[in-house]
């Protein structure tokens, strides 16, 4: 994979208030990075916010980027987490087309992933699956062939492990 | 007991006297009626500007002779986009004004209403930061925030958007302003290490040269730089912003470096063997090719921004904090070197390579700008528009002092100058500041000239007039086979007469042998502002040149015979 194209993991904590985001976001398009995910809800604490943001660039204007992020009055932190070793989850709903051929097929792939059937209709199936982002991929390869209709995915949750925190 | 009970405009008003501000740049509208007539019951100034970008640029102009942040008062929507140029330029050079926007009643907002834009929206790549207020109760805390992240670290616009039920409204006489921004940190003092490795550096440097910007003025590090400089017997140039932190007078002193610098200073540059930046960013009039910028240097960055470390020139030693602290720190860690040689090669490559001009023959521009520097014996606050009167200016009007040379860098703002030069002496009553324009820039902004009239301010507007887009022009014959596009200002007015129309003196220069007799009694003038139309050589070149993207050892010195290359660089 040629540099530019890394994947960056971005922790950011951030002020609750109305136009954060577009601030976020607008120091990433300046530079040329396009964001893959970006997941936000409100901490602990409502008044902060956390966001998760997963994104492609090339690795020397990540540095920049960060302290770009940090200078911005609304952003109390952001750090980058790519490389580390840190809990990253995400959920996604897959809707893939069944018939009665199919069916146990599918729920026997579903069920090596431990994934939950939440809708079942004469053609199709839903199923929530939760884990690392590479697992989503697996699951949704795996089902392809059935003719997956629709996947949504949270994109990436990450905490760190034992007593650090991601914020502050 | 009800509490008693004000407007939040009025509160407002209050508040801007709290935070020190004398006066207030603006133009009215129907948003921003409520905060005009909280003005009219205080007894705050006004500044009745002619044009929105006019008092942005004076809020500036005042803010950098002052150092105090600038207060703009505009209404929503296209008053306040006509702000956005003068906003720019002033976070491109890190200048500390409030722009306060009126805005239609927040049950409107984003419904397309009369003069309803989305201020704060479009404002947030050009801001340090900025503010929509919905609830009045707020308005006080805001306000108070505006003005600490606009005037502290690195300075910046602030924009507040205020709409107009939320003026209007009533709220507690006793409202508090108080606020918390946890994630606003100003680092001030730099970490002791790096300032421990940057002294052994400098204390073992054979060959160095402190390049001095506009963070050195805004942290008023000018009795620091000249005590490092005596101690350690260092060079020191400083850039189109850093100008009058160190007096230009100085033995020690190279003017500016970069593409229009002075050729001793880009010389001295590429034999360096440690250029230390003392607030300035390694911008790209300076470093045009970042990547080879100086390879036989070690360098030092102190800068109070983590953004610019190492964004475009990799450095050796980086210091992050306010410059004065940093360099005050600094000191006591310098162990005196021997620089002698050093001083030798820098006293010869001034002798052998000062700027120089035909006084002979047609009137130069760099002449007329030269002897208004020697009338004013440095003690003039001087303001400068874009092209190529900026350039002559920072080459031959020696400044002395701190804030006194006030010129649009980063954002390169045509327009800038003479508004710029409104603030300054509002900010200044007693000083003599000259506006140093070129007849391109002066007609974006010209109609302030009722402004300064009105305010029976006493500027010397020194109008470059060669009837071109010079600095374009300069660039079309040098690099584009003298194809002029666009540059012929044919049409433009008879500018002495244009200043007989606002009420205010003209004066003419057209030979060199005037020059001094004209610009002595434009000096001698004082009932209001003056134009003095510098009709000067339409084809003079600024030289030295760095084309654009290249390195300093690329510098031409004069038009050379050969055709040149487009340049790489940007602009």
């Amino acid at each position: 994979m040629s540099d530019f194209q890394k994947r960056h993991n971005i922790s950011l904590y951030v002020e609750n208030k109305p136009g954060v985001t577009i601030r976020i976001a607008l120091v990433f398009a300046r530079r040329g990075y396009n964001i893959e995910s970006f997941v936000g809800s409100p901490a602990q604490d409502s008044r902060y916010s956390r966001i998760n943001i997963e994104a492609t660039g090339d690795s020397q204007t990540l540095h920049l980027m960060l302290e770009q992020l940090n200078r911005l009055v609304d952003v109390i932190h952001a750090r980058e987490y790519s490389d580390e070793d840190v809990i990253q989850k995400e959920l996604a709903l897959i809707k893939v087309r069944c018939d009665n051929n199919s069916r146990t097929e599918i729920l026997q792939i579903s069920d090596a992933f431990k994934c939950r059937n939440v809708d079942i209709s004469d053609t199709t199936m839903t199923f929530q699956v939760t884990g690392k982002s590479s697992k989503i991929d697996a699951v949704s390869k795996m089902l392809d062939k059935y003719g997956v209709l629709e996947v949504v995915r949270t994109g990436k949750l990450l905490i760190a492990r034992g007593e650090e925190e991601t914020s502050w | 007991m009800n509490k008693k009970q004000c407007t939040a405009a009025t509160k407002l008003i209050e508040i801007l006297k709290k935070q020190g501000v004398e006066c207030i740049f603006g133009l009215p509208g129907g948003s921003a009626i409520p905060l005009y007539d909280a003005l009219a019951l205080s007894d705050m100034k006004l500044v009745l500007t002619r044009h929105e970008q006019g008092a942005t640029h004076m809020a500036d102009g005042y803010a950098r002779s002052s150092g105090k942040p600038g207060v703009v008062l505009v209404t929503s929507g296209p008053g306040a986009t006509n702000t956005l140029t003068g906003v720019m330029t002033a976070m491109m050079d890190s200048v500390p004004i409030v722009v306060l926007c009126g805005q239609q009643l927040t049950s409107n907002l984003g419904l397309d209403t009369f003069q309803e834009a989305d201020v704060s929206g479009m404002s947030y790549p050009i801001v340090k930061h900025s503010f929509l207020v919905k609830d009045p109760n707020e308005l006080p805390s805001v306000i108070n925030q505006a003005f600490h992240i606009a005037n502290t670290g690195r300075p910046g616009p602030v924009i507040v958007d205020l709409p107009k039920d939320v003026t209007s409204a009533l709220i507690d006489e006793d409202t508090t302003g108080e606020f918390t921004l946890p994630g606003y940190v100003v680092r001030k003092e730099g970490n002791l290490d790096s300032i421990k490795e940057a002294a052994a550096m400098i204390s073992k440097a054979e060959k160095p040269i402190l390049m001095v910007g506009h963070g050195a003025v805004i942290s008023g590090a000018g009795q620091e730089i000249k005590a490092i400089v005596e101690k350690m017997q260092i060079p020191v140039t400083n850039t189109l912003l850093g100008k009058g932190c160190f007096p230009e007078s100085h033995e020690l002193n190279l003017g500016m470096p970069g593409m229009h610098g002075t050729a001793y200073a880009n010389m001295a540059l590429c034999e360096c063997d440690l250029l230390v930046s003392i607030g300035a960013r390694w911008d790209d009039r300076i470093a045009g090719s970042p990547s080879d910028f100086l390879p036989q240097a070690k360098k030092i960055h102190i800068d109070i921004d983590p953004v610019e470390i190492n964004k475009t020139v990799q450095v050796d030693c980086s210091i992050i904090g306010d410059a004065k602290s940093v360099l005050n720190s600094l000191y006591g860690y310098l162990e005196k070197g021997n620089t002698q040689r050093w001083i030798k090669l820098i006293r010869r490559l001034k002798r052998e390579y000062p700027l120089k001009y035909k006084k002979e023959g047609k009137l130069r521009a760099q002449h007329v700008i030269e002897e208004m520097s020697r009338l004013t014996k440095g003690e003039a606050i001087v303001t400068t528009d874009v092209g190529q009167h900026q350039m002559w200016a920072a080459q031959f009007f020696k400044t002395e002092h701190t804030r006194h040379f006030l010129s649009s860098g980063g954002a390169g703002t045509m327009g800038f100058g003479f508004p710029a030069a409104i603030g300054a002496q509002l900010a200044n009553p007693g000083r003599i500041v000259v506006a140093v324009v070129g007849d391109g820039g002066f007609q974006m902004t010209l109609p302030e000239l009722s402004t300064a009239v009105n305010e029976k301010l006493p500027i010397k507007i020194l109008l470059i007039n060669n009837r071109y887009l010079g600095m374009v022009r300069q660039w079309q014959h040098m690099f584009y086979d003298n194809r002029l596009s666009g540059v012929d200002l044919e049409g433009n007015p008879d500018f002495v007469k244009l200043a007989g129309a606002y009420g205010c003196k003209g004066f003419r220069v057209k030979r060199s042998a005037d020059v001094r007799k004209v610009l002595g009694a434009a000096l001698a003038y004082n009932d209001g502002p003056c134009i003095i139309d510098a009709e000067v050589e339409k084809y003079d070149n600024v030289f030295p040149m760095v084309p654009s993207g290249a390195g300093l050892d690329k510098m031409l010195l004069s038009m050379p015979r050969n055709k040149l290359e487009k340049p790489k660089g940007g602009t």
